[in-house]
Formats: C-alpha cells, structure tokens, sequence
C-alpha cells in the first residue's frame, strides 16, 4: 500500500465518521464540532512545532485574535461597535438573517486575515529567537497580546461581546457550526499536506534539521518560517471566528485567549499524536478529546491535575508520541526505506 | 496618562513612594530570578514551574498561619519541605529531562506547572489567600511604608548572602560551579554531577518556597498567580544574562519598580501587560545584539 | 447526590443508544416522575467558582428539603415532592451551555434552576429560551441579562449595577446635608475588569453623573490581582472623598490589606465582597471601621414568610444543616428564595405546563425570608433593594436605605489604624 492510496483512505474514512456521527447521534453534535477544532489546532501547530522544529506556546493568540476581528466586523457591519461595547451588552442588535449571514462569512474572512497579517508582521521577530526563547517569547506573546485586549474599551476590554445570536430553529446553529469546523479542518489537513510534498516542506524539514547549515545552503530561512507561521495563522484565526460564533460570547482571557487550556491542549495533542508526522496531530487530538469527554466529567477536578500528569508523562517517558512509535517500529509502511547498513554506521557516529 | 504623569511632577513625593515600594518588592523578584538562574545555568533545565514553587512555598506559610505559626517562623521550615520537594521531583521528572533538548524540559516544567496549580486548587480551593504578619506601618512624613516589606528585603537579603557565601566556600557549591562551567569535566574529576544536579534544583524549590513566604505576606497567593513570577523571572534573567548575578539583582529591582510606575501611569489594567511586554522586549534586545555579532563575524 | 449521579448517566446512556439505533423519538419525558417534580441546574461543583458554587447548591437543597418536609408541592390537588437534578459546569461558560442542552435534550428537564454567576447565565439563558423552557435563576446579576428580551428566565436577585450606587447616593445625601454640593464629591474607581465588576461600575458611574460627581480615578484591576499599591498611591495624591472598589473576593483582600498598610483617611469606601473576604478576621476591626459593604440580604432584616419563618430564622436553621457555615453566605439564602418561588409558580399555575407555568412565575407577588419578590417584564426583580451595611466595631450594620437601617451612618469613617 503506498503512502498516498493510504492517505486518501484516512481521509475518506475521517470524512464519512465526520457526516455520519453527528446524523447517528445528533446530540453529540457540538462535542465533535469542537474535535475539528482540536484538529485543525493540532494539526497547524505541528507544522511549525514538528515540521519546522520552532515550538510555539502561543498560537493561541492568532486563535483570539481571529475571534475578536470577526466580532469587531460582524457588529460593524450593523451597529457601531464603540456603543455596542460601552452598553455592556445592554443594547440588543437585531440582525437580518441576510445580514448575519454576511456579517458571518466577512468575519470568518476577516478573522484569518487579521492573524495572518499579525504572524507576517511579527513573525519576522519571533522566529529570529532559537529554541527554548521562541517558546517563552511566544508565550509572553499571547500573554501580552490577551491582557492588552483585556484593556482596549474599543472591543468590550474585560467585559467583552455578545455575539450576534444564530437566527433559525433551535439545533440549527450547532450543525451549521459544526460542518463550518469539519470542513475547515479536513480542508487545512488537506493544504497543509499538499503544502509538505512541495520543496517548501524539505526547506522547513531542513531547518528543523539545521537551520544553520540550511541557511548556508542559500534557503532564505526566515522568508519559509515566516510563511509557515502565516499559514498557521490563517487557519487558527478563522478557527477563533466560528468558535467565537459558537460561543456567543466573547471574553478576553478565557474564550479568546485560552493560553493554559487550548495553548497547551494542541502541544500536548500533536506529541501524543507523534510530532513531525502526517496523521499523529490528527489521531492525538481525536483520542484526547474522546478521553476528555468521556472521562473528563467523572473526575470532579482531578482532570486537571490528571492532565498535567499526562504533559509530563508523554514529554518525559514516551516524546515520539503515538504514531512516532509505529514508524520507528515499522518504518516500510509509512514509506520511510531504512538502509541497514547506513543505519548502523549513523548509530556508530552518534554513539561517537 | 499624562495627567498621571503630572501628578509625579506636582507631588513628586509620590513618586518617591512609588520608587521605595517597587525596590522593597523587588527584592523577592531577585530571590525567584536567581533560583532560575542557577538552574539555567548550572544543569540548562527551564523551569517554567518557577512561579508554582513560589506560590507551594506561599501556601506554606498560609497553612502555617491556619496553626496559629507566626509566617516568619514558617519562613525556615518552607525553605527545608521545599528543599525536599525539589530534590523529589528531580528524582521524578528532571533528571530523565536534562540530557533532552531544550524544549523537553520547557514542556516537561510546564506539565509540572500545571499539576503544582490544580492540587493547590483541590486542597486549598480558588480564594485568594494571605498569610498575615501583622507588623504595621512605618511613618515618615508622608510616606507610608508597610514594615512588612522592609522585613522581607531585609530577610530576602539575609537568604541571598547565605547562598552567595555558600557557592563560594563549601564543597557542594563548589561542585555546583565546577559543574556549571563543564559538566564532563566535573564528572572527570569525580564530581557525582547527578547528586550536583539533584541538589541545585532542590535549592532553587527552596528559594522559591522562601520567596513565596514572602509574597504571602505582602501580597496575596491564590492557585493560578505562578505564570507572572515565572515570567518575571524569565525576564530578570534574560535581561542579566546567565551567571551574572549583580545584573540579576538590578534587573529585579529595575522590574519591581517597573511594575510600579507603569501600573500608577498606564493604569492598573496594563501592569501585568507591561511586565509581559517588557518580556518581549527583551528577548527582541538581545536577538539584534546576536544579530551584530553575526555581522562582526562576517 | 451521586446516586443521582449515576441516574442521569443511565439515562443519558439510554438516550445516546436511542438516537443510534434510528429510533429517536422525543426526548425521555422525566419532568414529573410519579410524584417527583425534577428541576434541572448546572453547577460549578468544581473550578474557580466551585465555593460559591456550592453555597448555592446547599441553598437550593435546604429549600428542597424544607419545602417537601412541610407538605410539598400541591398541584391538582395532589402532593408533589421537588428533586433538582445537577451536573458539574467546571465553572466555565461553554460547558454550562453544553450541560443545559443535556438537560433539556437528553434528559428531558422541564423546568431549570439558574447556575452561579453572570457569566454562566449568560451562557445557559439562550439555550433555555430557545427551547422555552422557564428557568427561575438566583445568582446571575449582570444587567445585560434583562435587556435581551428573555421571556423564560427569571431572577429573585438585585441586578449587579445597584451593588454600589447606593454608596454613590448616599455620599450625595451627606454633602449635601453637610452644606456642601452633590457635584463636589470627588470619587475614585478601582474596578476589575470582569463582566461582574464593570457592571458595577456602570452603575456607580451613571449615579455620579447624575449627580455631576468628579471622578478622578478610573482604574481597571487586572485578574491576577495581588497589590494596588500604584492604585492606592494615586488615590493618597487626589484626595477623593468616596472610594468604591470592587473586584470579588481577591479585591477585597487586597484592598483590605492595602488601605490598611497605608492608613488611607479617605472618608467614605465602599467595596463588594467584604464578607467573603473576611476584612475583619484578616486585618481586625479597627483598620476596617466605616467601610461600606453591600448585600442582597442580611439575616438582620425584618423580611420573613411561612416556610424559613424570618430572615434569622433561616440563618440560624441553615448553620444547623450545614454546620461548616459560620455566616450564611446570601448567595445560598437567594438560591432557596428560588425555589420558593417554582413552588409558588407550580400552586398557583395548578399545572405542568411550562407555557402556563412561565405565566405564573411572571406574575409572581410574594414575601419571602430574603425579601418581597415581584418580577419586572424583563425579568428581573424589582421588589427587593440592595442593602448597605457598614463596618462598625467590628460589626456588619445596616445603613442604608433607610427603611431597613438599623444603626446611623458613620461619617467620616473613623479608622483606628
């Protein structure tokens, strides 16, 4: 079975449990609207994380920042927002349904736009740090990015928005969000991966490998993480506009900009999953989200506790993560050919 | 914020206030940032759970006050349970994360960060807590100065001389620096760099926890406050560099007055962003300092 | 509780395997179940409300207890007991909507009990009104609550922009009985920014416009709130003559600590949440003598009805039940006036129609231990003020307004710090 003929299977196989779950169980339908997004954040944080070696701790901000360019258009749109956020929500906006539905398609738009334009221009910054200062500068990012919104009067600052309220029947909403959320992550999965086939993917692969020798080799390599960064923020940004929508109720430090719980979620999802590999974002953030439904409500609070538990065990005892494993044990079947011989020279030099 | 700035000119005895109150705060900045530091530096482990321990060691004292123990009595016996967990969660996390790249233990720290904030919430629930030393308030004019703070430098000071006199003249801490300049060496010379590691982390838990004692009793401590001291404390150490501890101990009072004056002008809703900017700021500084050594090379 | 527990996960379990097997019909009709009525709530049993979340429920349970020990819910001539069903929201706002859905959906809740907080409401409100399902909630404060025109959702309690206008008046009524102007009172903001606290604000600053007051400090405490000091410097500097702060539990600590630590002499503070904070345990008597501090209920007020006796009476009945209680929190004394309130909706409307059902609940006129209620068309209670006590020796004393003052208001406060 070659790589692509099994790619083109998981994706059928992702896309028929995508229609036909919530048709079964139409209860479950906005838990699994939220797995998509557990994917899509997986998914995009692993292609700067695992493909490009840059491992960021606050994608999360593109994610809020997306969700407040939405509210701030979808509003706009109708109402002037200054007085919108000034009534704290005292004033109720009556949307057409024709209104709403471009208010809700311009926002989406606007949403990755926003965070594209926001990872072009401070990407260039971020990504000159190396390592370990990368993440603490993207954490100290989304931190100040979240309390510095928190502080703006113009978007509601601490006592955020309201969102426009879904017109139509009760349960309709929630379907429409979640095929929104479902094609969005099958849509990024699939450009994301056709985006590693292309010589873009060696270039970032290279530079997770050695971005000095990568450079030295003429790869302009701040032009490649600067656009691998943007492509992340285009995805999580329109991401942040419908779950903003889905939540109808948009606060800065807990629904937009979620760093301790969504920041970390998709780290902890792509390294259970196998980091630097196609599927295991995806098959991390499925099997995490299944648990943490399952079990999450049981635990009466130690889930959180559990959950850090899980950080730590996955980092220090299993770091390859699911899939990660499998192609270290059977490397033929993710396409990868192993020369023995050069193998166990490479494992001579190493043991050098 | 102009107004606010005016007000520094017309009555700059306020300004003064705002100098002293933000160099007695900073004090227990230097305390957490040197802990990191010496971690950083002496075995190249992240801690990202540095605000956590200062919060445990806060709790402490908290729990302390609950038995009727006076927090400065508590100030000691922090430092010696927090010694003990920190030598424990080497043996469990740390020390299989040490040889790892550089992320691992960032990532690693975090879980524990995590793990050190939810229990703290289970056992002792999501209200602020405070642990309180009764001392009052020290006139001069009209400046108010809390005796409590004034205290806690001088107690922050104590703990530092102790550990500086330590470094220098006993065997372990001389192991510890032998360790930090080369590791192999060390080991080549029969340093057990394990036992090396093992005691550095155990130290900096316990200057941590000594630290939280004294944020308890001059602030407040609740589950969720440890990201700001971590990343006050990656920012004191950023900001000084490595192994610089003159430069640590100016970048934390440089930062609690900071906190200070951006908080007074700015308003009290940006100071937490000022500090995290700051953060940012500094890391931006030193990547084009990098970048004109690049230059000088070329 | 856990037996319920596992109750509902059954039947959730039955509900799933239903709708799997293509054979989902309406959802399991467990309203009334024989001569058991079950009201459905979502709770923060665990997360950063979890106490207050509690106090509600062991508000809301005592009610339950009382209410089918003394003869039950008569409806059509027969005796019906109250069993509130409840799932743990983990205090955060998407997971209260999801839970209400399950209520409704799956478990097929015909009449809810609100969750705790502005914010959880917020959340559950659409999901109810939506399905019109009636929710009577006692813990969800915010104004913006009641200018969506929900028609389903009720609250017993004060919205939250009267918490501290009443301080903002009564600084005006002393001006101006001391000769001085309304429009000369100085006033100094220290707020959180939380939907909770900048609601407040939006009273006191509407209050001080109408007034014509001055306000010459606006500033926003962050979350993370752990010293005030650049706030508090500001405030030494302009001299204001009312201080209002609010910022939950931890301002109150905060504050506490740091108008303490440096003798603040401003004549008049006002702060939410002095009780919980517990200022006067922490930082004694003297230092907190004359600060302001107001309440949706005191057990000092002369309210009382037929089930809980007098406000006292409820107070005292409430530390036998749950002896771990050393003052009634007010947010479970609002949480049991709920529930009075459904049994009252039930008597009157004669039926388990929630159309019928939501009539009644709207046209609700009674007293109770925690005061008369009586609903506005939007839904919120317009019958009950908001009480102003002050510190005094140590004490909590009402002062305001004046119907329900029990002791003369002390101006200025007189700190013996």
């Amino acid at each position: 079975m070659s790589a692509r003929s099994l790619d083109l299977k998981i994706y059928a196989f992702l896309i028929a449990v995508g229609i036909i779950g919530p048709l079964l169980v139409p209860s479950i339908t906005s838990q699994m609207a939220v797995m998509w997004l557990m994917v899509l954040m997986a998914v995009t944080w692993d292609m700067t994380g695992g493909q490009m070696g840059y491992n960021s701790l606050g994608n999360i901000t593109f994610f809020g920042l997306g969700m407040y360019a939405s509210a701030v258009v979808q509003i706009g749109l109708v109402y002037d927002v200054m007085e919108y956020t000034a009534s704290f929500g005292a004033i109720k906006v009556d949307f057409t349904v024709s209104q709403y539905w471009t208010g809700l398609v311009l926002g989406i738009g606007a949403g990755g736009a926003v965070a594209t334009v926001f990872a072009l221009v401070v990407g260039p910054f971020m990504l000159g740090l190396r390592g370990p200062y990368f993440a603490i500068g993207t954490l100290g990012l989304a931190v100040a990015v979240a309390e510095l919104i928190s502080g703006w009067r113009y978007v509601g600052g601490g006592s955020g928005i309201s969102m426009p309220i879904f017109p139509g029947e009760a349960g309709t909403g929630s379907i429409v969000f979640y095929v929104m959320f479902f094609v969005l992550a099958i849509v990024c999965h699939m450009v994301i991966r056709a985006v590693y086939r292309t010589r873009f993917g060696l270039a970032i692969n290279a530079i997770r490998d050695d971005e000095d020798k990568a450079e030295a080799m003429g790869i302009h390599t701040t032009r490649y993480k600067v656009m691998a960064w943007a492509i992340s923020a285009f995805f999580m940004g329109m991401a942040g506009a419908i779950f903003g929508n889905m939540s109808g109720f948009i606060e800065p430090l807990e629904v937009a900009f979620p760093t301790a719980t969504f920041g970390i979620f998709m780290v902890a999802m792509a390294l259970l999953g196998g980091k630097g590999t196609l599927w295991g974002p995806v098959l991390g953030a499925i099997l995490f989200h299944i648990v943490k439904e399952v079990t999450w409500t049981e635990l009466l609070g130690w889930q959180w506790v559990a959950l850090g538990a899980i950080i730590i065990l996955n980092i220090v005892y299993f770091q390859q993560g699911i899939l990660g494993w499998a192609q270290d044990r059977w490397p033929a079947l993710f396409g990868v050919t192993v020369d023995e011989k050069m193998s166990r020279t490479g494992q001579a030099e190493a043991a050098e | 914020m102009l107004d606010n700035i005016s007000i520094l000119f017309q009555a700059p005895i306020f300004a003064v206030d705002l100098l002293i109150q933000g160099l007695l705060i900073g004090g227990i900045f230097v305390l957490a940032a040197y802990g990191l530091a010496l971690v950083w530096g002496v075995m190249n482990v992240k801690n990202l759970a540095q605000g956590e321990l200062v919060i445990l060691g806060g709790y402490l004292a908290y729990q302390a006050t609950l038995w009727g123990i006076h927090p400065i009595v508590a100030l000691p016996v922090a430092f010696v349970l927090m010694f003990c967990f920190g030598w424990v969660i080497y043996l469990v996390i740390i020390k299989r994360v040490v040889d790892r790249d550089m992320f691992t233990s960032l990532l690693a720290t975090f879980g524990l960060s995590l793990l050190i904030q939810q229990s703290l919430n289970l056992v002792f629930g999501p209200e602020v807590r405070i642990a309180e030393a009764g001392f009052g308030t020290l006139i001069l004019g009209d400046l108010a100065i809390p005796v409590i703070r004034i205290v806690s430098l001088g107690l922050a000071a104590v703990l530092a001389v102790g550990i500086i006199l330590f470094m220098r003249n006993s065997r372990m801490g001389q192991a510890i620096r032998a360790t930090a300049q080369d590791p192999r060496a060390a080991r080549v010379l029969g340093i057990n760099t394990d036992r090396v590691y093992a005691f550095t982390y155990a130290l900096n838990a316990a200057i941590c926890g000594s630290a939280g004692v004294l944020v308890a009793m001059i602030w407040n401590i609740q589950p969720y406050y440890g990201l700001v001291h971590s990343i006050r404390s990656f920012i004191i150490v950023t900001a000084a560099g490595l192994g610089n501890l003159p430069g640590v101990i100016i970048a934390g009072f440089g930062l609690g007055v900071w906190e200070n004056y951006a908080g007074f002008v700015f308003g009290a809703e940006f100071a937490i962003a000022a500090v995290v900017a700051l953060l940012v700021g500094v890391l931006m500084v030193r990547l084009f300092q990098l970048y004109r050594v690049r230059q000088v090379v070329r | 509780m856990r037996f319920l527990k596992m109750d509902m996960r059954a039947a959730t379990v039955a509900a799933a395997l239903t709708a799997s097997f293509g054979l989902a019909a309406a959802p399991a009709d467990a309203k009334v179940e024989g001569d058991t009525i079950i009201l459905g709530a979502a709770m923060s049993l665990t997360g950063k409300y979890s106490t207050n979340g509690i106090d509600t429920q062991n508000g809301y349970e005592l009610a339950v207890d009382m209410i089918n020990k003394n003869g039950g819910v008569k409806v059509g001539g027969k005796s019906y007991k109250f069993k509130v069903a409840y799932y743990d929201d983990e205090s955060t706002p998407a997971r209260g909507a999801q839970l209400a859905e399950r209520l409704i959906n799956q478990d097929g809740v015909k009449y809810m009990l609100g969750p705790y907080s502005s914010g959880l409401t917020k959340a559950i409100a659409p999901v109810t009104e939506k399905y019109k399902i009636p929710m009577i909630e006692a813990e969800g404060a915010s104004r913006s609550l009641f200018t969506q025109g929900y028609r389903y959702m009720f609250a017993v309690l004060s919205t939250s922009e009267q918490y501290l206008a009443s301080s903002v008046a009564l600084a005006a009524e002393l001006a101006e009985a001391s000769g001085k102007k309304a429009s000369d009172v100085k006033v100094a903001m220290a707020f959180e920014n939380d939907p909770f606290s900048l609601d407040v604000r939006a009273g006191v600053v509407e209050d001080a416009k109408k007034h014509g007051m001055n306000i010459v400090i606006d500033d926003k405490l962050p979350r993370d709130l752990a010293d005030m000091t650049s706030t508090l410097t500001k405030v030494k500097a302009l001299k204001p003559d009312l201080l209002v702060i609010s910022g939950h539990a931890k301002g109150a600590v905060t504050a506490g600590r740091q108008i303490s630590e440096m003798k603040l002499d401003v004549p008049m503070i006002a702060m939410t949440h002095c009780e919980s904070a517990k200022i006067t345990e922490n930082f004694g008597a003297g230092p907190m003598e004359g600060i302001l501090c107001p309440t949706q209920w005191s057990e000092t007020l002369s309210y009382k009805d037929d089930l809980f006796g007098t406000a006292g009476e409820y107070d005292a009945l409430f530390k036998k039940t749950y002896p771990s209680y050393k003052t009634v929190p007010y947010q479970a004394a609002q949480a049991s006036a709920a529930l009075q309130v459904w049994k009252d909706a039930f008597e009157r409307a004669n039926s388990f129609d929630t159309e019928a059902l939501r009539d009644a609940i709207a046209a609700t006129d009674m007293e109770t231990f925690y005061g008369r209620i009586k609903f506005a068309p939007e839904g919120n209670n317009i019958a009950k003020p908001m009480v102003l006590r002050q510190i005094q020796g140590g004490e909590y004393l009402v002062v305001a307004p004046t119907k329900w003052a029990s002791s003369k208001v002390q101006h200025p406060r007189q700190p013996k710090y």
